[in-house]
């Protein structure tokens, strides 16, 4: 099982000091906060894309690749990469070639991302969410997997004779997982192609977070990707820990109540009810944490939002010294001790997807196999293109 | 077949004069559903129990709060509703259109929906025509053509006697929407399906979208060819 955090890159008043970051300070934290995750053990750092302020990861690419020149062994993630508004011809490019750049530590997380007013700055239009979703994606499977691509669309020129340089690393696609909280559509769509569904639920309760999973699960053995309890599935969390829970809370709160997104709403206590936000002791958070798998069943990957808020260099790399040394090696053994043997431990990997040949699903840019009811309804019985 | 109809009032204490005029409404209907041979269950919700919830919802950007879903599928699975709001400066309380926002726009389609409302003075009453009657009719519910405006002056005056005509004339309106039944041969009938592929039904919003069970239809005419 593979554990990190994520950063949306928010720039923050910290409001029990009243001081804010500049942009570059913000920058210079992100940087730490990845280079302190590979230092402690964890697994994966995701960054956000935003195209306006607070926030100021605009160009993933650019820092991953500068993240993954001074690390070795940490995954590297988006939170989320905009297949709404980002060419796919240009997404296809940059993370080809950040994959080569780092050698093969490369997933993405596809997202809508975005409010109304950012989609014209790229030439998109909200209303157009979901359909640009399906289209761009389809694109870049394509982009990632067809020596020449000639494509006609609705949301972009056509391609004649295109050819992506660099193709993907030892001709692999990156693994994609698809981002969504409350769209169906995005759910069937990670099933439909294999990938893998994450479900950022830090603002959200467990039986919601439990539906849209099951419903993914339910698809992705329907697409006849494997049984539903092989799904390839992701999780987020929040957590804040000190020796007591009171010292948590007492340190937490101010920010808490404070925070951009749910600060002036439900109380620290209801909202800790309600999501999956833990403030406490390291026992408290993995307890918590453990029971999420019982809801949703094993899953391969967990993310957590620990630098938001305003909270200051110093704590939140406190805070992931805590859970790289202390939660995430009980919580990795914990997870390792339920799995059953059939369900995998972690994500695909780019070894992994090497690993699998020249013939794996992966490589197809339609890989699910049409069940027979549907098939015959069709009458193409012959449309089956892989396992 | 029992009906279900659900009172929903935006007093500010309890009891209150809005509380009041639902519970009457709510009796002189189950009086006049009775008179047709059929019975109706009455639930009462008091929208100032959901405040603070309503305020979060507000604030959180549709953090799920467990009552508030309750309150949802009660409504959305309900045959037919009386809402019923004091007037504040001109329209609806503030209370009352809050729970509405936060209800999904199918909620109320095709119900059968009483309007009422409570103010100090008669001068207010258009305000079930101009205020009330335009929210239910965009949340494409059926409103029924009396809505029941109650003044200070129609408790203990000679016009309460109009007052009670008014609710008897809503309350039989009512009670015909409700032991009205859907009728047509299965298979036959076409529901009516929207762009969305939404049928004329209620929907209550509370948990998760409807699922969308073929990919192949979402992904035609979007994959460059």
């Amino acid at each position: 099982m593979q554990f990190g955090i994520f950063s949306v890159g928010d720039v923050t008043t910290d409001p029990t000091t009243d001081t804010t970051p500049s942009e570059a300070q913000r920058i210079r934290s992100m940087t730490r906060y990845a280079l302190k995750a590979e230092e402690v053990g964890l697994d994966v750092f995701a960054t956000g894309e935003h195209h306006n302020p607070p926030f100021v990861p605009s160009s993933p690419t650019t820092h991953l690749a500068y993240l993954a020149a001074q690390t070795n062994r940490l995954t590297f993630s988006t939170a989320t990469t905009l297949i709404t508004t980002n060419d796919p011809v240009k997404i296809a490019e940059d993370y080809s070639f950040l994959q080569h750049l780092s050698g093969g530590r490369i997933d993405l997380t596809m997202g809508r991302g975005n409010t109304g007013p950012v989609y014209p700055w790229f030439g998109q239009d909200i209303r157009n969410g979901i359909p640009l979703a399906i289209e761009n994606y389809h694109l870049l499977r394509r982009l990632w997997r067809e020596p020449v691509v000639n494509w006609s669309g609705k949301f972009r020129t056509p391609l004649n004779n295109f050819t992506l340089a660099p193709a993907p690393l030892d001709g692999v696609p990156p693994f994609v997982w698809q981002g969504s909280i409350r769209s169906t559509e995005i759910a069937e769509q990670a099933a439909y192609y294999g990938d893998g569904f994450f479900h950022n639920n830090i603002f959200w309760n467990i039986e919601h977070t439990a539906a849209m999973v099951g419903l993914y699960r339910r698809r992705f053995e329907h697409y006849g990707h494997g049984t539903a309890d092989q799904a390839i599935v992701g999780l987020g969390g929040q957590f804040f820990a000190a020796d007591t829970e009171a010292e948590a809370k007492r340190i937490f709160r101010p920010y808490f109540d404070d925070a951009p997104v749910y600060g002036h709403g439900p109380s620290l206590e209801d909202f800790s009810r309600a999501t999956p936000l833990t403030v406490g002791t390291t026992e408290q958070i993995i307890e918590r944490y453990l029971g999420y798998a019982d809801d949703v069943g094993d899953f391969q990957r967990l993310m957590f939002i620990v630098d938001h808020a305003g909270l200051p260099e110093s704590i939140v790399l406190e805070q992931i010294e805590i859970l790289g040394r202390e939660i995430v090696p009980v919580l990795r053994a914990e997870f390792e001790r339920r799995r059953p043997a059939h369900v995998p431990s972690d994500p695909p990997t780019h070894a992994s997807l090497v690993a699998e040949g020249p013939d794996s699903p992966h490589r197809k840019v339609i890989n699910a196999v049409v069940p027979e009811a549907q098939d015959e309804a069709a009458g193409s019985g012959a449309s089956r293109t892989s396992r | 077949m029992s009906r279900r109809l659900v009172v929903v009032t935006a007093g500010l204490s309890n009891p209150s004069t809005t509380s009041l005029v639902g519970e009457r409404l709510a009796d002189a209907v189950s009086t006049q559903v009775a008179g047709r041979g059929e019975n109706v269950d009455v639930e009462y919700i008091e929208l100032r129990e959901l405040a603070v919830g309503l305020a979060h919802a507000l604030t959180t950007g549709g953090l799920p709060d467990p009552a508030l879903d309750e309150v949802k599928r009660r409504i959305s699975s309900a045959d037919g509703m009386i809402a019923v709001t004091p007037v504040f400066n001109a329209s609806y309380s503030g209370l009352f259109k809050t729970f509405f926002d936060v209800l999904d726009q199918d909620a109320l389609v095709g119900m059968p929906v009483l309007i009422a409302a409570t103010a100090g003075t008669p001068r207010h009453s258009l305000v079930l025509d101009y205020a009330l009657r335009p929210l239910f009719a965009y949340m494409r519910a059926t409103v029924l053509p009396t809505g029941v405006f109650a003044a200070t002056e129609d408790f203990g005056s000679a016009d309460g006697a109009d007052l009670e005509q008014r609710i008897n004339r809503a309350a039989a309106e009512m009670a015909t929407a409700l032991v009205s039944t859907r009728t047509g041969v299965e298979g036959l009938l076409q529901e009516h399906l929207d762009q969305d592929g939404a049928s004329g039904r209620s929907r209550d919003g509370v948990g998760l979208q409807p699922p969308v069970n073929d990919f192949a239809a979402l992904l035609h005419g979007h994959d460059g060819s």
